[in-house]
């Protein structure tokens, strides 16, 4: 909707902003719900939950990952799923730091290799082309009536998805909650 | 460490179903986005988006309590980048359901994100 140019400044400006809030409130939202947890007796009753989140640790912690949602969200209107999931991934690793210097957790070599492997993953898998789900600001630009024609343009940049493109809408109207 | 696989499960297959639904969601959001519909179209596209959207959210709120009790005896070390298994099954979903195009780079991410799980019940 938006020309092209702003879109485009405005992109340079919330995109290392964005990845700070979405790295950050999950791994700290994560943190501070686990520090919470263990200060509580065992949940021996599904309601100690509901009590759980009420407690000042878990409830800052709930407060971040609110945060990280709504920002995840947001983030997620301008910029790819696959763009962001290499960002997850550092989320990871600073959880990791995170339970072994506050949590005095013991940090195996297999679990930090472990961890490197999923970073690596999660890397991978968004680093692959994301022509499947075009939202860049390209996108942003592009009119309603454009639209048609770089759907079909984006069917026919990849020989496996000419296919899949057309059928994409119905099965995602099929497939769950019909 | 039984329990807490099963709890991890639980927090995995949520998230899943979850991301899921709110894909669904967005994808059909940007379809009437795109038509222009008439009003009675947009209505009905609305509830079920509406629709997508409270299950995605029912889920999330199991895949959390499922979480938030997994990190009261496990690590959390283990249980953040273990939740990463999801990458996994969203991956293959993908492909399946929502018929994106998964190339082979993605592929070998999977691999290696179920490699690191692997790592981590070490």
């Amino acid at each position: 909707m938006a020309p092209g140019s702003s879109s485009t400044a405005r992109w340079k400006w919330k995109t290392p902003l964005f990845a700070l809030v979405v790295i950050f409130t999950n791994a700290f939202g994560n943190f501070f719900i686990a520090r919470g947890m263990r200060q509580l007796p065992p949940l021996g009753h599904p309601a100690d939950l509901i009590l759980a989140i009420f407690t000042p640790w878990v409830g800052l912690g709930i407060a971040l990952l609110i945060t990280w949602l709504l920002s995840r969200m947001m983030f997620l209107s301008f910029a790819d799923l696959s763009y962001m999931l290499p960002l997850t991934s550092l989320g990871y690793v600073l959880s990791v730091v995170l339970g072994r210097f506050f949590l005095n957790e013991q940090i195996t070599p297999q679990r930090w290799a472990g961890t490197v492997f999923i970073m690596i993953g999660t890397i991978l898998v968004g680093a692959g082309n994301p022509d499947t789900t075009p939202q860049t600001e390209e996108d942003g630009a592009a009119s309603a009536t454009l639209r048609g024609a770089e759907k079909s343009a984006a069917g026919a940049a990849s020989d496996r998805s000419a296919a899949g493109g057309g059928s994409k809408q119905s099965a995602a109207g099929g497939g769950i909650g019909q | 460490m039984t329990r807490a696989w099963l709890l991890l499960s639980v927090v995995v297959g949520c998230t899943v179903l979850s991301d899921l639904l709110t894909s669904l969601e967005m994808k059909r959001h940007g379809e009437i986005h795109d038509l222009s519909p008439s009003g009675i179209q947009r209505a009905i596209h609305a509830m079920a988006q509406k629709k997508y959207l409270i299950l995605a959210i029912v889920f999330m709120a199991f895949s959390f309590f499922a979480f938030i009790t997994l990190v009261q005896t496990a690590d959390l070390s283990f249980a953040v980048p273990a939740s990463a298994l999801s990458i996994v099954f969203e991956t293959i979903l993908a492909r399946l359901v929502l018929k994106e195009r998964v190339d082979t780079r993605r592929w070998w991410g999977v691999c290696f994100v179920a490699i690191g799980v692997g790592l981590l019940s070490q």
